[in-house]
């Protein structure tokens, strides 16, 4: 009997721990969501289904489950529905290389970070399809912004995650928290507060998180790129959101704020806790403040994001260089 | 230059302090109340729909003079009065007798009405009608859960109202949601 | 593959086909609305789009229509004050006090002191209720969700004190021929001198969280600018002519009731974009906050409806008379034409948001899909009043 390799294994148990936890973790963000919402707002949120209303989303969910999957006259039928599922599917594999813990990972391979920028990018070609084959026009619009959007946040991303890298001299999830230490002023954070600011901004434009919430600016394109989309379509569009947040937070959990590290409690906890202190975070940010426009949006990027994410490479390229010397 | 820094720097710190409200928010107490489990403590000033107000036999003080339906701007209203009575052999006859002297004969008709028929459906509450009663008959109630299943429940037959709520007497008409009297 | 059926209504209505001729080439053809989140019910605006770019636009009206004119004319003067409360859902008691107050102009009838006063006061916390839902709806089109809570939480307040004279919550019929339906109760009077410190202290709070907001501002600075020019040309009143820097209010313009005897300021704006009227309403607030309280104090005691007041069968002497009111979008005017007969012959209304929604064909050309929300949004319209 030939025995199945450890590598495939480790895989194959990761992607099923994976899609049983992006299925959980958006449950639960859109009952934390819902409920800081309602806090902030001075309401309660849901809490008429189970404990405060923990069980809200999954009733949600079931009700987007059993609706009828509506597809607008016109409208291209393979595309319009590969598009959710294009959405959806590449969120699974960026889950593989988070190092939730020490040794705690589905898949690791040295160039972590390469594989989830890769793959998140993917997203836009989901929105892309979704706006064009859904035959309406706002939903055109939201596409055209979706990609817009995407193309030029995805670049002080990729800058900053890369003066990180520069740093632990690693593309290795892993390998870089290793580098890390256990308390506040141990982490990347400390040495990389630039880097830090603009990956949080691009995060929440890559993700399409209010105030960068544009490809679905509800007041100006109803509902931009999913209009037409209902039942599952939807949820499927709405999952990914939520599962393309936790990656985000997670990559910057690594990078920046010492990944596992921590003191007293055990790796994976404070992994989590610190995920979901960036997620708080992003929750506040988007029922805080207004939409901004979508000129502006790119002026952000382009004027002030991608110059200062080239001076931090730059001057981190430096600094390592002389250190090497010294 | 340094001043366009500064300006850069405030206005970032703004989004810092919009950040700040939503926290202190975030903490403070909820103001909304929950409704089905708790009842609302604003409405015992809200107009709910008219009904009839009781005299001291318990019979509306309604004189059925229409005043109200002539008022209303959306005929929300109708009056319906009563017939006379059938008059007794001995009325009859005196009736009959006082005819002979030339006297006119006294209207015994009760002045209460039969029916008050109120279409809730086309009302605006806008009170006209209370305003232009000489008896003061009519009043809001405060009946804020009116609710129904068809458009037949809200029209009321005022006087059946009445007398269904002299039944109720003790309860509290305004906490416990009111059924309303079909009369299709 | 896909089997078209019949297709026909994909090709527009009139006003999209007849729009249709005269666009660009290779431009888009959009429908903001009927149904659209930022036009606040039924307000379609047909634009023609070039990218994201607004090329023309044009506001096709009518969807809500309730034909409020016709209306008056087979009613009695009395029992057409309840239209007047649904014509304007926002400041209903504007609307209450413009007709009333031209069928009083027009039957020669005096309005106890009282009654005066109690309108001014009621009519200001109508418009603060108004400023108040159009701040958070506003921010609601420029995408923030929680500010119209906090809104709400205010206005709240306001409708349950309002609540108390007029028994509703929206649209208020309160204000009669002759005087108001129903005095100020004391306790009323209390929960209004409470309000007003406890409204002045959420104020910075409304500064810091949205005023001051840097995303906000970028937002709406310079965008929709309205020349003054363009203002008078249009007949725009109210904030938006206010927010271009033309002091006009009709409560100093053209003076009633008791706003002569008391002191506040017209606030006016030089920035004439969508910032100058926004900072013209929310100063507003404050200056309404300050006339209640002065109306409180000089409040006389006496009779809130004149004796022998109009009944409903009452007649509107042959004459005709206008009269304006400074509403929370403008001015608002009634125009009533009487023969003598058992109806007014003629009432006309003037909508403020009628005129302040013309100047949005002009005004959003050349911006973008987004600056066009921010304007509309910015020009308060409430599209009832606008169809009537």
């Amino acid at each position: 009997m030939n025995a199945i390799p450890a590598e495939l294994l480790n895989i194959l148990i990761g992607l099923v721990a994976v899609a049983a936890s992006v299925g959980l973790i958006g449950l639960v963000m859109v009952w934390v969501e819902r409920k800081v919402a309602g806090h902030i707002q001075r309401r309660p949120g849901p809490y008429e289904v189970g404990p405060s209303g923990a069980l809200q989303p999954l009733c949600d969910a079931l009700k987007l489950v059993g609706k009828q999957l509506f597809m607008p006259l016109g409208a291209d039928p393979i595309l319009f529905w590969l598009a959710p599922v294009l959405a959806f599917l590449p969120v699974l594999l960026l889950f593989l290389p988070l190092p939730v813990g020490d040794g705690l990972q589905a898949l690791d391979v040295n160039l972590g970070v390469l594989l989830i920028l890769a793959f998140s990018g993917l997203a836009v070609l989901s929105v892309l399809l979704a706006g064009w084959a859904s035959n309406n026009k706002y939903g055109l619009l939201g596409a055209a912004r979706g990609v817009a959007q995407a193309v030029a946040y995805e670049i002080p991303l990729l800058l900053s995650v890369l003066a990180v890298s520069f740093v632990a001299g690693s593309l290795d999830l892993a390998q870089v928290v290793k580098g890390q230490g256990t308390w506040p002023w141990n982490w990347n954070i400390m040495t990389q507060p630039l880097a830090f600011l603009i990956y949080i901004v691009s995060a929440l434009g890559e993700t399409n998180r209010a105030p960068f919430d544009l490809p679905e600016a509800e007041s100006e394109l109803t509902a931009g790129f999913h209009t037409e989309y209902s039942g599952m379509g939807f949820g499927l569009f709405f999952l990914a959101e939520y599962a393309n947040m936790v990656v985000v937070c997670s990559v910057a959990t690594a990078l920046f704020l010492g990944g596992w590290h921590g003191p007293v409690l055990p790796g994976p906890v404070w992994f989590v806790l610190k995920v979901s202190a960036l997620m708080l975070l992003m929750v506040f940010v988007r029922w805080t403040y207004p939409r901004v426009r979508f000129d502006q949006l790119l002026v952000i990027n382009w004027k002030w994001l991608l110059p200062l994410a080239v001076a931090n490479l730059l001057l981190t390229a430096f600094f390592v260089k002389l250190a090497q010397f010294a | 230059m340094i001043k366009e820094a500064l300006n850069t720097v405030s206005d970032l710190w703004s989004l810092m302090v919009g950040l700040r409200v939503t926290k202190d928010y975030f903490r403070a107490p909820q103001v909304t109340v929950r409704y089905p489990w708790k009842a609302v403590s604003n409405i015992a000033t809200y107009k709910g729909h008219l009904e009839l107000v009781g005299g001291k036999t318990g019979k509306p003080k309604c004189i059925s003079c229409g005043m109200c339906a002539l008022a209303c701007p959306s005929n929300c209203l109708t009056v319906v009065k009563r017939k006379p009575p059938k008059p007794t052999p001995e009325e009859e006859q005196a009736l009959a007798e006082a005819k002979a002297k030339g006297e006119k004969p006294k209207d015994k008709t009760p002045k209460d009405p039969e029916k008050f028929i109120y279409d809730f459906t086309l009302c605006s509450l806008c009170g006209t009608c209370m305003e232009n009663c000489p008896v003061g008959a009519l009043d809001f109630t405060g009946s804020a859960y009116l609710a129904g299943y068809s458009r037949e429940d809200f029209h009321f037959d005022l006087v059946q109202l009445l007398k269904n709520q002299a039944g109720l007497e003790g309860m509290d008409a305004s906490a416990a949601p009111e059924t309303g009297q079909s009369e299709a | 593959m896909t089997t078209y059926q019949n297709n026909d209504h994909l090709a527009g209505d009139f006003y999209t086909q007849n729009f249709a001729k005269t666009a660009g080439e290779g431009n888009l053809i959009l429908n903001l609305g009927p149904q659209h989140p930022s036009t606040h019910g039924v307000l379609r605006v047909v634009v023609e789009l070039d990218g994201e770019y607004i090329m023309r636009a044009e506001p096709v009206l009518g969807y809500l229509h309730r034909m409020h004119e016709k209306m008056a004319e087979v009613k009695t003067a009395a029992q057409f004050i309840p239209n007047m409360g649904r014509v304007d859902y926002g400041h209903a008691l504007g609307w209450n006090w413009a007709f009333v107050g031209a069928a009083e102009l027009v039957g020669g009838i005096e309005v106890p002191e009282r009654a005066e006063y109690i309108r001014v006061i009621t009519c200001e916390l109508n418009r603060i209720a108004s400023h108040l839902l159009w701040w958070g709806a506003y921010l609601l089109d420029l995408g923030a969700f929680t500010p119209i809570m906090y809104a709400f939480d205010d206005r709240e307040k306001i409708l349950d004190i309002l609540q108390d004279p007029t028994g509703s919550r929206l649209t208020y019929s309160y204000y009669r021929i002759g005087g108001v339906a129903k005095d100020l109760s004391a306790d009323c009077i209390r929960r209004i001198q409470e309000f007003i410190p406890w409204f002045r202290s959420r104020l910075p709070m409304y500064k810091d969280l949205v005023s001051d907001n840097i995303i906000l501002r970028k937002r709406i600075e310079d965008i929709g600018v309205i020349e003054q020019e363009v203002c008078r040309r249009f007949g725009a009143t109210g904030p938006v002519a206010r927010g271009s820097g033309i002091k006009y209010d009709v409560r100093r313009a053209q003076p009633y009731s008791v706003y002569p005897k008391l002191d506040f300021e017209i606030p006016t704006s030089n920035l004439k974009c969508a910032r100058g009227r926004y900072d013209v309403r929310m100063a507003e607030m404050e200056q309404s906050l300050r006339i209640i309280e002065q109306a409180l104090e000089m409040m006389p005691e006496g009779e809130v409806l004149v004796k022998g007041a109009p009944k409903p069968s009452w007649k509107v002497p042959k004459g005709e008379g206008y009269f304006a009111v400074e509403g929370a979008r403008g001015k608002i005017g009634a125009y009533v034409v009487s023969d003598g007969g058992k109806n007014i012959y003629r009432t006309k209304l003037r909508a403020p948001g009628y005129c302040n929604l013309s100047l949005f064909a002009e005004v959003s050309q050349g911006t973008i899909l987004a600056d066009a929300v921010a304007i509309l949004g910015s020009l308060d319209l409430i599209i009832p009043e606008i169809d009537r």
